[in-house]
């Protein structure tokens, strides 16, 4: 017990510090890889809850996918911080909004919850997952699967658009498909002629 | 063995007392697991970059290097020492932290992934049973040190090697990851030890040899390895997102490139070749450990032979390779291997 506790402690504590890195460090490359480590070792306190799926979901989406486009955009856009921070005082009754929401989720949650949210071990939790997933929780499930569609869909639509006139294509069956013969003609000229 | 380890117990109980002695156990036995985990492996990089250095000499009619030690055996050691005691050079304007930090986010996820590989039934560091998740999870991380190590460089060659690079990891991780769950699917379990006792009748490549093509393919182009080298395109970008990294630091890179390769090597001979098992089972007299080596090894010779092989990629081609022929054909394997489970049940 007491070794769980350690490192429950540690990741934490981690958690915590990285969470309020996240919004005082000054640099915002900073601060994204400060919300990075946030979602590391919450996925750390998901293994100590032997949730390891959502763990390695938490990982795999947030950390592989979510973070890494974060970063992108962080890091090619040059942004004046001094500029937003002036402006950041008008998101505040806002940012105070939905930070209320958010701790009153937490208190309702908390306050229903039994103590022990440890799954039983006797079903491995990929699988208790899984089957909640298609059976229980099917139409919130597929409704879900059909908005991100849907952003997906809006994307190439978004980024779609008619090509130059003129601009020159990949057409890789075409270009496979060139012979030599084709491609290639042999020429004899007399010096002084020239091309 | 076991009055060994009563003894240290023992007097372990005498010198810290019940409170402290199982917290300071656990953690000195998972030390030294590690270490017993980690020391191979690198031993294996560093003859890895000696093997590669004599292959590629002998496909290309020459003798690599042949100075240091017999057969140039030692020639690890004298990089090693060479990297160790170079001067380590960091840029003008470069962010110090993130700049250190990079070599190392790319060395500890790879050495990381280790720790669920089963070599043998019994030979595993943590037999966890979401294995291949964890797997896809912790490799996923690795790209950090990519991009970090280009932006903290305060350099354009290193910026845009970065951002070339972390564009290929992220494109050829999804079309790595489809090539998996048609192997999770055949065997109904996230865990490696599972999917390799599920191939006792059949491998998984007889029935998925096309995800086993992609799978190795994408795994060169996620490691980033000829001919999908693209970041390190020395006739454009110097040397990629490294380019201002020196002595150990660079070294560090090395290290985590390589341990990177030889580990999608043995998860390829995991999840497709059957691992331990012998191809016939009058063969089983050989030691399990020995077949994964085997089929590791040939896996990682075919690393060198592609780069010897095959000229570099265009970077659109390889956007193309992956996005519209990998990813399509991978899901539409998936949905056929999900249909044929359905209706002739697990194989």
């Amino acid at each position: 017990m007491m070794v769980v506790d350690v490192i429950f402690y540690a990741f934490a504590a981690v958690t915590a510090l990285a969470a309020f890195g996240v919004v005082s460090s000054r640099n915002q490359v900073h601060s994204v890889l400060f919300l990075i480590l946030t979602f590391f070792s919450t996925a750390a306190l998901f293994v100590l809850l032997q949730a390891e799926f959502l763990a390695a979901l938490l990982v795999m989406v947030y950390m592989g996918a979510v973070a890494v486009l974060f970063l992108f955009v962080v890091m090619m856009l040059d942004m004046e911080l001094s500029e937003l921070k002036e402006q950041a005082i008008n998101h505040l009754p806002l940012g105070l909004a939905v930070g209320a929401v958010i701790l009153l989720e937490l208190v309702v949650v908390l306050s229903h919850s039994h103590g022990h949210a440890v799954a039983a071990a006797t079903v491995p939790n990929t699988l208790a997952i899984g089957r909640a997933l298609f059976t229980q929780h099917l139409y919130p499930f597929e409704l879900a699967s059909l908005i991100l569609l849907v952003a997906l869909i809006g994307a190439v639509v978004l980024t779609l658009r008619e090509r130059k006139k003129g601009a020159q294509r990949q057409n890789v069956p075409q270009q496979i498909a060139r012979t030599r013969s084709e491609a290639v003609e042999l020429v004899q000229r007399k010096p002084g002629e020239g091309a | 063995m076991t009055e060994l380890n009563q003894l240290i117990q023992n007097q372990g109980l005498a010198l810290l007392g019940p409170q402290w002695w199982p917290l300071v156990w656990t953690l000195v036995w998972t030390l030294i697991k590690i270490v017993l985990l980690i020391t191979p492996v690198m031993i294996l990089v560093s003859y890895y970059t000696l093997a590669e250095r004599k292959v590629i000499g002998y496909m290309q009619v020459r003798h690599g290097p042949n100075r240091a030690g017999f057969w140039g055996i030692l020639q690890p050691f004298a990089d090693a020492i060479k990297l160790f005691t170079k001067e380590t050079l960091i840029p003008f304007g470069a962010k110090r932290s993130v700049f250190f930090l990079a070599p190392a986010l790319t060395l500890v996820p790879a050495l990381l992934m280790w720790a669920v590989i089963p070599f043998t039934p019994e030979l595993i560091l943590a037999d966890i049973n979401v294995g291949i998740l964890y797997v896809l999870a912790i490799s996923s991380i690795g790209v950090y040190g990519v991009l970090m190590s280009g932006w903290s460089s305060n350099s354009r060659f290193a910026f845009l090697g970065s951002m070339r690079s972390a564009g290929q990891m992220i494109s050829y991780e999804v079309s790595l990851g489809f090539t998996l769950i048609p192997v999770v699917l055949l065997s109904g379990s996230l865990s490696l030890k599972e999917i390799v006792t599920a191939q006792q009748e059949m491998w998984n490549i007889i029935p998925l040899l096309p995800m086993f093509v992609i799978y190795f393919i994408s795994g060169l182009a996620e490691t980033n390895r000829a001919p999908f080298d693209l970041p390190e395109a020395e006739a454009e970008l110097v040397a990629g997102y490294f380019t201002d990294y020196s002595a150990m630091s660079f070294g560090l890179f090395f290290l985590g490139e390589y341990a990177n390769m030889i580990l999608i090597c043995f998860l390829g001979s995991l999840m497709f070749l059957g691992g331990w098992l012998p191809p016939i089972g009058i063969l089983s007299f050989i030691p399990g450990i020995l077949w994964l080596a085997i089929k590791a090894g040939f896996l990682m010779f075919v690393f060198l032979w592609v780069r010897a092989t095959f000229p570099r990629y265009r970077y659109d081609q390889l956007m193309r390779l992956g996005w519209k022929v990998f990813l399509p054909i991978s899901l539409g394997w998936v949905f056929l291997t999900a249909v044929g489970v359905h209706l002739f049940g697990k194989a």
